[in-house]
């Protein structure tokens, strides 16, 4: 098992190194570089080349590369064109907000859709399953900015409950956050629980119908024993790395919903940086959101892994 | 050449009618299917059946409410919102509707080409499809249209290579389940080179699982097209299109909500069509989509 661990791991390790070369050539071929941007209409002649010697970007390409990556690895993101700020002093604070989003959007929808999907498996084909996963479908299919901008008309144009655009800055305390922060809440949480719970439902149903459930009820098990003593721990399992790859999905599609609530999050500043052509904080984000990417799909490996003795058992096994 | 077949083959035509038969037999499927069908004819016929010209402007009659001469009111320049939406999609339509079977196709031919040759070469190939996966598509496609800019030209090859990159993954699974059974060892034996078994043994075998693939990848495409419009980074305007009309109407909303609600409306029926199809069509094959991973 410490082997197939060690085999994830490094695998996780060489599409991080694989992302951070595609990042870097992708930024490369970006017309203009930090000093034409920093520049402006001043970017000609000796300036520029000044401003180019400065920042160490007239050296070849691979010498930037391996320092950029070596510094990355270290923590240190490097410095913004526009601003000369400090990148991680930057990230950090819009980082934080868009873990708030996403961190939110767990809570309320993870239990959520272990609920509908639990209930859309069991009562399969009623009128409960049949509004359950035909809404599913619809939030999941229709673009974010759509059911974003739909939620703002409801409940903020409408009702007026709650506000539909963030106005806070970045570096408030989190606390500023509520109620600005419900709706764009609202909007992750209803596409991350549709998406889950498609799984949660088709997994129920095939553990439903599996030898060992059909077993226990031909017994004559009680059937509400069955769904929480042998459906449910089997029909999980697959749930873990589905949760996974939505967080994963929410990364990128948490950009549109930023933009469409003014939120500062990671998301808004990566359209902004690519607009502003500030290439080390779009380098810098990008790795980020990678990272966490294969970060938390090795976590899921991880989890199916100790949850499932099957798995364990037969690793040991095979050694 | 030609081969002794045991079973009667059956045309193209035939086989499509029947899969649309089996699509339509399901109620979901039947409405994906028909919803689809309008917006294709709306796409087609759209220009000869609006009532004003789509840059028709009316200074006189800015975000004017639902009247006979306007029947979903107008746009703050005073443009009928109705030859909008239904216009709104031709833009959509035309560039995804290319770009999705050039992803399937190079995505498909990729895939099943490294399915079958396995080894190192497809390790290596497999961990770039992963790096891919890993990033977020806003940001792979932002790239590129800032570098090339935002015309269809650009447009379609961008969606088209970056949504072939998870087709990859579907044909190279589907080849694998396919590569180990008899027919190909025998058509090995017969001593076929690779381009023969590729296109008259495995290609026919996945083609199932790639034609579901490609309808997914077009409601994706369409989500990440007109979230792009919607950003400004994709039509630009004055052409009517679903997200850059929500884009501009959004802040009008408290005002005349039907500026938002009519394009909201056109863009969801032609994404839940697309998706209610897909999924009669999957089932149809039978082939299992509830598993799949929203990339």
């Amino acid at each position: 098992m410490l082997a197939m661990l060690l085999r994830r791991f490094a695998l996780g390790a060489i599409t991080v190194w694989i992302v951070s070369v595609i990042i870097f050539v992708g930024v490369e071929m970006l017309p203009g570089d930090a000093c034409t941007a920093f520049l402006e209409r001043e970017a000609k002649g000796r300036i520029l080349e000044n401003c180019r010697e400065d920042l160490g970007l007239n050296r070849p390409a691979i010498a930037r590369y391996s320092e950029w990556a070596a510094n990355a690895v270290r923590g240190d993101l490097g410095v913004s064109a526009n601003g000369q700020k400090q990148i991680s002093e930057l990230v950090g604070y819009r980082l934080r907000n868009t873990l708030l989003l996403a961190s939110g959007a767990m809570l309320a929808g993870i239990p959520l859709a272990l609920f509908l999907g639990i209930v859309a498996a069991l009562w399969r084909d009623r009128p409960a399953d049949i509004i359950v996963s035909t809404t599913a479908i619809a939030a999941m299919t229709i673009p974010e900015f759509v059911s974003a901008t739909l939620l703002i008309l409801i409940f903020s144009v409408w009702l007026g409950w709650v506000p539909g655009i963030v106005l806070t800055s970045a570096d408030a305390p989190l606390a500023d956050f509520f109620p600005e922060v419900l709706l764009p809440i609202g909007v992750l949480t209803l596409v991350m629980t549709a998406h889950i719970l498609r799984t949660v439902r088709s997994s129920v149903i095939e553990t439903l119908a599996s030898d060992y459930s059909q077993m226990a009820l031909l017994k004559g098990v009680p059937y509400w024993q069955i769904v929480f003593r042998h459906i449910l721990p089997n029909a999980l399992l697959p749930t873990i790395n589905v949760v996974a790859l939505t967080i994963a999905w929410l990364l990128g599609g948490v950009v549109v919903i930023e933009t469409v609530f003014n939120y500062p999050g990671l998301g808004r500043m990566m359209i902004d940086s690519i607009s502003d052509r500030d290439l080390p904080v779009t380098q810098a984000i990008a790795l980020i959101i990678a990272s966490v990417y294969v970060g938390v799909n090795l976590l899921a490996d991880l989890l199916t892994m100790i949850a499932n003795p099957r798995l364990r058992t037969m690793h040991m096994r095979r050694k | 050449m030609t081969y002794p077949t045991t079973y009667q083959r059956r045309g193209l035509a035939t086989r499509l009618s029947g899969t649309i038969r089996d699509i339509a037999a399901r109620p979901s499927g039947a409405i994906g299917l028909g919803l689809v069908s309008m917006h294709l004819l709306l796409a087609l016929i759209g220009p000869w059946i609006v009532p004003y010209a789509y840059t028709e402007m009316n200074p006189a009659l800015v975000l004017s409410k639902p009247s006979a001469e306007h029947w979903l009111g107008t746009d703050h320049l005073g443009r009928d919102t109705l030859t909008r939406t239904l216009l709104g999609g031709r833009e959509a339509i035309l560039v995804t509707g290319i770009a999705t079977p050039l992803a399937v196709l190079w995505g498909g031919l990729v895939g099943v080409f490294f399915g079958l040759a396995g080894g190192r070469l497809d390790e290596v190939l497999m961990r770039i499809v992963d790096a891919f996966l890993s990033l977020p598509w806003i940001l792979k496609m932002l790239v590129l249209i800032v570098t090339f800019g935002t015309g269809i030209e650009v447009l379609i090859p961008t969606l088209a290579f970056f949504y072939g990159i998870p087709v990859i993954r579907i044909a190279r699974a589907a080849t694998h389940d396919v590569v180990a059974r008899d027919f190909v060892q025998a058509a090995r034996a017969r001593g076929h080179g690779r381009p023969t078994i590729i296109w008259r043994e495995l290609l026919p075998n996945v083609r199932d699982a790639l034609l579901v693939e490609g309808a997914m990848r077009w409601s994706w495409m369409l989500l990440a097209f007109s979230s792009l419009s919607f950003l400004g980074f994709g039509v630009s305007p004055p052409t009517p299109d679903w997200g850059l009309m929500i884009a501009d109407a959004r802040g009008f909303m408290s005002f005349s909500p039907l500026g938002v609600l009519a394009p909201m409306v056109g863009l969801s029926s032609l994404i839940i069509g697309i998706n209610l199809t897909a999924d009669a069509l999957a089932k149809a094959l039978g082939i299992d989509r509830a598993q799949k991973a929203p990339v």
